[in-house]
């Protein structure tokens, strides 16, 4: 056998189980989806947006409570982790650079990213809920903000490295002062890749679990009292669908679906951003 | 040592026994370098890579405040004063002294609103005054006729000989009185090339120029001195004729015949 008849053997073998790995994995996830789909698409009614929740047994049962907690939940986490992301992803690749410190918040960053979520519930819940004795959607809020603030500053502080220096010496050499650059010149260059990680980001957080059942905890009814226990469609899913009761678990699905098309949602436009970006380069 | 023309017409820029070092070099780039550069003419600094071209040139518009700990010292003087002190307005300063840089700078934005960035920067907003402005620039920069219909476009559609027609329609749109050109056209096709090169002859009967090339007959073509960097000396600068034709140092006829470099 000759080296490159070995080559071509070898080069189809490596072929052969990358395409079957991929393939298995793509099984997987077709098969979720569509057992979501299948019963979420069953479960889904009108009802199930207009009514809140109601004790098993009692067929009008809804998610309008979860729906709407979980907006807000992930609205004022939003509210609180983009600015601070994004200012803090600037700061990092503009003011700092190579800096100790910014090494540091850096490092910090992407341990934070890898830190599994529920420890950062159990964080909020001894820093927040402990002192204050109760749950409330404030402490769940808290906690999805700290989720999400190292996903935008690492985004935004890569996505604004990417950006040419000279673009930036050239809005420099027309007398532009500092923030000028930075929010006309930079900004802008690095639009597109800052909205995929503010929206990867946001998706992220909005499938989180473990650290509202430390936090915002659950509420079966309609609440939009920061300052009181919360219901989330993640939690309420969680209680549902792992309950005994049928009719509950018929929202469960419900949950599941509408939650994962919202997330699947976002990080398709977050797709589509960068994509955008790189077919115009 | 070296050969320094006495240049009596006025001067647009004056470098005195200017030393450069980047932060964290243990040498100079730039050495006890003193040049004139004179009032609406064109000056073309060349010399091997390296040689500190760049490195004087980004002096003219404090380019290298834009990163910390590098050293400087002696005078540049530019309209009766020395602007490597600390009280000197940066801003100010760039908006008279603008930059071409080697590949073009487009920003992300409309063609319309790049050669209006400069002018807005000033605080420009009446829209008919931006607007008779940003077409006067794209006039000088010859631009005009092939974006008149597209103002409204995004600016990194353009060819690149285009794009750095737009940056120098940019750059002359807030009226500087010096242009810095680093290798305008070491990125750009032959015809572009010739584009720019007409461009900078032109604009000399408004703004003092000093252009950086890697291209000798580029030097030869559209200079009006030359300057001959080696190691961060300044060997000789004088006529651009007498450059190319009788130089006086050995060192920039070795240069300009090929012997390295
Ligand atoms: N940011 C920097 N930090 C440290 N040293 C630098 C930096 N930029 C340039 N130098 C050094 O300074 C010297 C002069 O560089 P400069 O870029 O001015 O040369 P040049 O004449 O423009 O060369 P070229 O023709 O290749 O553009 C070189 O030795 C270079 O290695
Ligand atoms: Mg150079």
């Amino acid at each position: 056998m000759t080296h490159t008849q070995k080559r071509i053997i070898i080069n189809d073998i490596v072929m052969a189980l990358s395409t079957l790995s991929a393939l298995i994995g793509m099984g997987f996830l077709f098969w979720i989806l569509s057992v979501l789909i299948i019963n979420g698409i069953d479960a889904l009614s009108m009802s199930i947006f207009l009514n809140e929740g109601a004790p098993p047994g009692n067929s009008d049962g809804g998610l309008k409570h979860a729906l709407i907690g979980q907006l807000y939940l992930v609205g004022y986490a939003s509210f609180f982790g983009i600015p601070l992301g994004v200012l803090a992803g600037t700061y990092l690749s503009e003011y700092s650079q190579k800096s100790k410190v910014a090494e540091i918040i850096r490092d910090i960053s992407d341990i934070m990213m890898s830190a599994p979520s529920i420890v950062i519930g159990a964080f909020v819940y001894a820093v927040v809920v402990a002192p204050f004795g109760h749950f409330s959607g404030w402490a769940g809020t808290i906690a999805l903000s700290i989720i999400m603030l190292p996903i935008i500053l690492r985004t935004t502080d890569d996505m604004l490295q990417l950006v040419p220096s000279t673009l930036r010496e050239a809005a420099f050499a027309l007398g532009a002062p500092k923030y000028k650059v930075i929010v006309q010149v930079v900004y802008r260059g690095a639009k597109a890749g800052i909205l995929t990680g503010i929206l990867l980001g946001v998706a992220r957080v909005a499938g989180e679990t473990a650290p509202l059942l430390f936090t915002s905890f659950n509420d079966n009814f309609l609440n939009t009292d920061m300052s009181q226990p919360m219901a989330s469609l993640t939690v309420t899913m969680y209680n549902y669908a792992t309950s005994p009761y049928e009719d509950w678990q018929k929202l469960g699905w419900a949950a599941a679906f509408i939650l994962s098309m919202f997330i699947l949602t976002l990080n398709i436009l977050g797709r589509v951003f960068l994509l955008k970006k790189r077919g115009k380069r | 040592m070296a050969t320094i023309i006495e240049i009596n017409k006025e001067k647009a820029l004056e470098v005195k026994n200017f030393e450069f070092t980047y932060a964290g070099a243990d040498t100079p780039s730039v050495k006890k370098l003193s040049m004139p550069v004179a009032k609406h003419n064109i000056t073309a600094l060349i010399g091997p890579s390296g040689c500190g071209k760049t490195t004087l040139l980004r002096s003219f518009n404090r380019m290298h405040d834009l990163y910390p700990n590098n050293k400087y010292s002696g005078e540049i003087i530019f309209k009766d004063r020395n602007i490597l002190t600390s009280k000197e307005d940066l801003i100010k300063l760039r908006i008279q002294i603008g930059m071409i840089f080697q590949k073009p700078t487009a920003f992300p934005m409309s063609i319309f609103d790049n050669v209006a960035y400069g002018l807005k920067l000033q605080g420009i907003k009446n829209r008919t005054e931006l607007s008779t402005r940003v077409e006067k620039a794209l006039k000088d920069a010859a631009i005009w006729n092939e974006v008149k219909d597209r103002l409204k476009h995004d600016a990194n559609g353009l060819s690149g000989g285009q794009q750095q027609r737009l940056c120098i329609a940019r750059a002359v749109a807030v009226e500087p009185e010096v242009l810095l050109f680093d290798e305008p056209t070491s990125a750009l096709d032959p015809i572009s090339t010739a584009g720019i090169e007409e461009l900078i002859v032109e604009l000399r009967e408004r703004v003092s120029i000093i252009i950086v090339t890697h291209n000798m007959q580029q030097a030869a073509r559209v200079s009006d001195y030359t300057g001959f960097m080696y190691l961060g000396e300044l060997v000789e600068l004088g006529r651009t004729e007498e450059i190319f034709v009788t130089p006086k140092e050995r060192l920039t006829e070795e240069y300009i015949t090929g012997k390295f470099g």
